[in-house]
């Protein structure tokens, strides 16, 4: 609670600031970030407006992603749209085939505001680019997906932070044998790291056509890559004893499990970082190191996390001009590093990452360990099979994936059987999807 | 029998316009819209949308698990129906009876109606927590016995006992009125001729509540199809594997959450006529063993 009470204090001063200066511009601003992170955002608005004379962001929270995207799509077609919206991976695609969009890019060039996108993160830059490499929205939450790794329970077996998949399965025999009561693994499915990301650093695709970025007309593959072996790895893991299910249905998540001293191993996004450090228990030593590959692999960059800044179309010039005087704000390697080190998120420039790790933001504790989230987004340059993943209905299919997943994990099924099931329910979903802007194609 | 007519049917018209105009923007307008959107494929930002006939259609009718949900969704609909009014039936019966203390508990019973779904939701959420509260003694005692985050059958149990317990009000309301108005000389004669309480209770009480009965059953069923969501998301979100991914919480998953209007659109009319079909079949059979004093 101590946390809340700056920013609403805050922010009954900046209404406050509101009715005394009201010639101000005004330009709504909706987000999906809950909790602490959506304070430190409703901080940046606060900053933003206190900086300026001429420009005020109107600031309003929406309880989660999915319900900023829905409600914005309910009040553009009522006419009533914020003029940036924060949006996430899964609802890129219907945004991009609407075109309701001011392209971030184009806006900036427009109002005559510079800034040096090549000083972006090709990773990041890509995801949010358009098939010709335009830039279609601002990129901002940024994360990506990492290995918790318990120290004293490794130094205990006897073994190294695991780097190959072979290796992991070793460790987590050694802290079995160690210790047979413990927690080795707690495991939560997440399409996002399981499938995605996973196969992104083993350069294979989920999907044709370059994972969609070429054409509508795509359809999921990863019930016949190597990401059936991983999953199905983790289903032996969990029959014999070597990795539990620690999910919020079971009682407690598999972070919280990590956080509290009970698993060895975790698997989340770099963004989790902080909060880890806030939930660990009194005596907790831990690391986190880059997702493990499987051996005879090579190492390729893992995708990016987190969500982005779109600009909707139907706005005045004059919001727009607001909207972008908050984005160049936003594109300062000040504004960057405030907002990095107040959340878990990682920089989006190379200019604010350089500088962070100058000024010795990396090498000491509690931020020390995000680097590795850095390395491993910028392992090798972004490739077709690497650059994201540009697929409609992802709420859907990556729904599919998890129910199926669940039901193979509680016996119903082989994994085989559930990712198949998973594919073919999920290419109707994308055929529906081509369907619906049938006679359009991606940007 | 004698029929109240108004004589000057403008003035008769003026009284219902304004709630012939909310049931129109309330119900007939936004019933059109989805009947057009659940025959096109409509894109979520909009920018047009393309007609496809019966394909939405279609595409739920030969999907398996829209048919799962169904089934969950009749499943829930008899549970919540059979617990909330068969309670709510012993409850009135006992306040009645004016035992001890009747008047607190007729108080108490109808407060439960006027919590919102979603806070019963939650709060069953905590009483049914398998790791806190009481069912953890019963899986300390019995490990396993209780889980409703991996079994299904637990999970639709859990929804169903909130889902009743929040009804339970509304028809504990209908039949205590229902009993009360049933003439105390009736049930003095039979006391005279020396029937007990039990069978007075199945030859007087319960014939004359057939009428409130046949009521509150119409309204309990098509509660449970539509006014499900808020427990359902609070609780379970559908899960363990689509357990309790009722119909109403498919609609609103895959229309609001996963942007596909069109099929939301389509699974809605299809909701809607089954609660047509439903009411209408219960109207022309079962009300006929019902007899109106």
């Amino acid at each position: 609670m101590t946390k809340t009470y700056p920013a609403l204090a805050a922010l009954a001063v900046a209404c406050f600031a509101t009715t005394a200066s009201a010639e101000k511009i005004k330009f709504e601003y909706w987000y999906g970030l809950t909790g602490d992170l959506g304070a430190t955002l409703a901080e940046t608005c606060n900053r933003f407006n206190a900086s300026q004379d001429q420009y005020e962001a109107v600031c309003t929270g929406y309880d989660g992603y999915e319900l900023v995207v829905q409600s914005a799509i309910a009040a553009f077609r009522a006419g009533k749209a914020p003029t940036i919206l924060q949006s996430f991976d899964a609802g890129t695609a219907d945004l991009m085939m609407s075109g309701e969009f001011y392209p971030v890019q184009k806006m900036m060039a427009d109002f005559n505001i510079e800034i040096d996108w090549d000083n972006y993160f090709p990773g990041i830059k890509n995801y949010y680019s358009s098939s010709k490499g335009e830039l279609f929205s601002m990129p901002f939450n940024s994360s990506t997906a990492v290995m918790y790794y318990n120290v004293a329970d490794l130094e205990k077996a006897g073994v190294a932070a695991p780097t190959t998949w072979e290796e992991f399965e070793a460790a987590l025999k050694a802290v079995k044998d160690a210790d047979p009561a413990r927690c080795a693994y707690g495991y939560e499915p997440s399409v996002w790291i399981d499938l995605e990301q996973f196969s992104a650093i083993h350069n294979i695709g989920i999907a044709t056509n370059n994972n969609g970025y070429d054409g509508l007309d795509t359809e999921f593959t990863y019930n016949t890559t190597m990401h059936v072996k991983h999953m199905e790895n983790i289903q032996r893991w969990i029959t014999e004893g070597l990795a539990e299910i620690k999910t919020a249905a079971t009682g407690m998540t598999s972070q919280d499990a990590f956080a509290q001293n009970i698993c060895s191993f975790y698997f989340g996004s770099i963004a989790s970082h902080s909060s880890v450090h806030l939930k660990g228990v009194e005596g907790l030593t831990w690391d986190v190191a880059m997702l493990p590959i499987f051996e005879g692999t090579t190492r390729h960059n893992s995708v990016v996390g987190g969500a982005s800044l779109w600009v909707l179309s139907g706005k005045s010039e004059d919001e727009y001009r607001g909207a972008a005087e908050y984005m160049k704000f936003l594109a300062t390697a000040e504004s960057e590093k405030w907002w990095v080190s107040n959340t878990g998120y990682i920089p989006v420039t190379k200019a604010a990452f350089e500088q962070l790790t100058a000024e010795g933001f990396y090498s000491a504790a509690p931020y020390k360990g995000r680097e590795v989230a850095m390395t491993s987004l910028t392992f090798t340059e972004p490739g077709p099979l690497t650059r994201g993943y540009r697929l409609g209905s992802m709420i859907q299919t990556r729904a599919e994936w998890k129910s199926e997943v669940e039901a193979a994990l509680a016996g119903q099924k082989t994994m085989q059987e559930a990712l198949d099931t998973a594919v073919e329910r999920s290419n109707a979903m994308l055929a529906k999807f081509a369907k619906t802007y049938a006679g359009k194609t991606l940007p | 029998m004698k029929r109240a007519v108004f004589k000057n049917n403008w003035v008769a018209a003026l009284m219902v316009a304004p709630q012939l105009l909310i049931i129109f923007v309330f119900f007939y307008w936004p019933t059109s819209q989805a009947m057009y959107w659940a025959f096109t494929l409509e894109q979520p930002w909009g920018g047009g949308n393309t007609w496809v006939g019966f394909d939405n259609f279609a595409a739920i009718l030969f999907d398996d698990l829209y048919w799962y949900s169904v089934q969950v969704s009749v499943v829930y609909a008899i549970g919540a129906t059979v617990l909330s009014v068969g309670m709510a039936l012993i409850l009135a019966v006992f306040v009645d009876r004016q035992l001890r203390g009747f008047k607190a508990y007729k108080i108490g019973m109808i407060w439960p109606y006027a919590i919102a779904a979603p806070a019963v939701g939650l709060a069953f959420r905590f009483i049914f927590n398998p790791g806190a509260g009481i069912m953890l003694y019963l899986n300390d005692a019995f490990p396993g016995a209780w889980d409703p985050n991996g079994n299904g059958t637990h999970a639709m149990i859990m929804v169903i006992v909130a889902g009743a317990w929040k009804q339970i009000a509304y028809n504990f309301i209908f039949f205590l009125a229902g009993l009360q108005s049933i003439p105390r000389s009736l049930l003095e004669a039979g006391a005279m001729d020396g029937a007990r309480v039990l069978r007075r209770m199945r030859d007087i009480q319960l014939p004359l509540l057939a009428p409130t009965f046949f009521f509150v059953l119409v309204i309990n069923i098509t509660d449970s199809f539509t006014d499900s969501f808020g427990i359902v998301d609070t609780m379970t979100g559908g899960g363990p594997a689509r357990a309790t991914n009722l119909m109403v919480y498919k609609i609103f998953n895959d229309g609001f959450q996963g942007l596909d209007y069109s099929g939301a659109a389509a699974q809605s009319i299809i909701l809607m006529f089954l609660v047509v079909a439903l009411t209408v079949v219960q109207f022309r059979y079962i009300e006929r063993k019902v007899h109106y004093t």
